[in-house]
């Protein structure tokens, strides 16, 4: 059942990422982690869908918000980033998804393994974390090209002041800030090691980003002694290498 | 009649392309796996057809080759809205591996190296729709595509060609799989666009 969105807000949270906030007034509440099913439909009925992960928290009324990466030769993202403003209309179905979620009954340790814009539904697992006041502590290793491509960060930054509840991690890519104590690269073992929880803690793990990052990021945790079965995994994009 | 949004004008350049419902083109062959990619090593590498209770089939990599293999090119629609066009595999036919089989199922139940499991109605494994494929363009088939063995079924959704395939329980009553448990349409077609449930 596809459902009439508006949006009643645009935030741009890099040069290339865009926040939508949309009120569904029948909106039937979804789960951290879910994602959704945006159609645009052009005046000749022309339509194109694409699914998008759900950014903000689960108890948010009738407002579903969607953080979308602009895709060079994309056909929807150019448009929900740059085209979009206060006031359009879509349509969107869901919430759809129920094995990579995050409830607040969940009390165990929870690793949150992100990589690029693979931040997003990870972004809405803390943010029910916190509206809920949970205590189950959470751990994010963040792998992202270079700060400028930071998403959330000032609310980041305050939450990791704030909360000894979220441990957060910054591993860049590309180019780290002035000073960084890690040259850029990819996510490796003795990163994982040195910030992430020991498989003895009995976490729950969180993958999400590119099909790249989320082979290196699983097959890590493996080798650090996680079971396959307490890794939960979401990929996007091509095969090929990290965008 | 849908909802117009407002400046959207979208690609036709496709147009030309006949595809299911809701699908859009790619060229490239995205990955989407529920957990890490299982590792499976030939030598202890097996398949199974078994019934609920005994196994009525069982091959080890080397007699499984011994089975006569096709070559067969295919289109692909996967859930999340992609489809590729034109792939080219080989593998064993479904039809080859239950050819002796006696049983009166109806409904079947493929498992995975891993934990994986769909499922869907034994005729759609009949009749030349589906096979245990192990090369995908002429290569062996990558892990993270589900080598060394998958499932494809490409008449359904994608997510019915179950990746690190290890068997088939033949079933007389129907059960859901992984994702057919977690929303998802129980069957998955993708010209009815059964995506979800209550489709």
């Amino acid at each position: 059942m596809w459902r009439t969105a508006t949006v009643v807000a645009v935030r741009d949270e890099t040069a290339t990422a865009r926040t939508i906030t949309m009120e569904v007034p029948d909106w039937p509440g979804h789960l951290a982690g879910q994602h959704v099913d945006v159609r645009l439909t052009a005046t000749d009925g022309y339509s194109a869908a694409r699914s998008y992960s759900i950014a903000n928290a689960p108890n948010s009324g009738m407002r579903v918000e969607l953080t979308v990466e602009r895709l060079p030769n994309g056909e929807v993202s150019p448009y929900l980033t740059q085209e979009l403003r206060v006031g359009d209309q879509m349509e969107i179905k869901g919430p759809v998804g129920g094995w990579f979620v995050w409830q607040p009954q969940q009390t165990e340790p929870i690793q949150l393994l992100a990589g690029g814009a693979g931040l997003v539904p990870l972004m809405a697992m803390i943010r029910s974390r916190q509206s809920a006041g949970c205590a189950a502590p959470f751990r994010l290793l963040y792998s992202v090209r270079e700060p400028e491509a930071v998403l959330y960060s000032d609310e980041l930054r305050v939450l990791s002041e704030n909360d000894r509840g979220v441990a957060l991690t910054y591993a860049y890519t590309r180019s780290a800030p002035k000073d960084w104590p890690r040259a850029p690269g990819r996510i490796d073992a003795s990163l994982i090691a040195n910030t992430s929880w020991s498989s003895t803690a009995g976490p729950t793990c969180y993958v999400c980003g590119p099909t790249s990052f989320v082979e290196r990021a699983s097959n890590l945790l493996i080798a650090s002694g996680y079971s396959p079965d307490r890794i939960r995994t979401e990929r996007f994009g091509p095969t090929g290498e990290q965008r | 009649m849908p909802i117009i949004s407002r400046g959207f004008a979208g690609r036709r350049t496709e147009a030309d392309v006949k595809l299911p419902p809701g699908q859009y083109l790619t060229t490239d062959f995205p990955v989407l796996s529920a957990g890490p990619t299982p590792r499976v090593s030939l030598d202890k590498w097996e398949f199974s057809i078994d019934d609920g209770t005994n196994v009525l089939r069982r091959w080890d990599w080397k007699s499984f080759h011994n089975l006569p293999a096709e070559n067969f090119t295919v289109d692909l629609h996967c859930v999340t809205r992609w489809s590729k066009l034109g792939t080219s595999w080989e593998g064993v036919s479904l039809d080859t591996l239950l050819a002796d089989v006696k049983t009166n199922a109806q409904y079947a139940l493929a498992n995975s190296y891993g934990g994986y499991t769909t499922n869907l109605p034994l005729a759609d494994l009949m009749n030349k729709q589906a096979w245990i494929a192990f090369k995908f363009d002429d290569e062996d088939l990558a892990p993270e595509h589900g080598g060394p063995a998958r499932l494809l079924v490409p008449h359904l959704y994608l997510w019915k060609s179950a990746k690190w395939v290890r068997g088939i329980t033949l079933m007389d009553k129907d059960r859901p799989g992984f994702w057919e448990s977690l929303g998802y349409n129980n069957y998955g077609d993708p010209w009815r666009e059964q995506r979800y449930q209550g489709n």
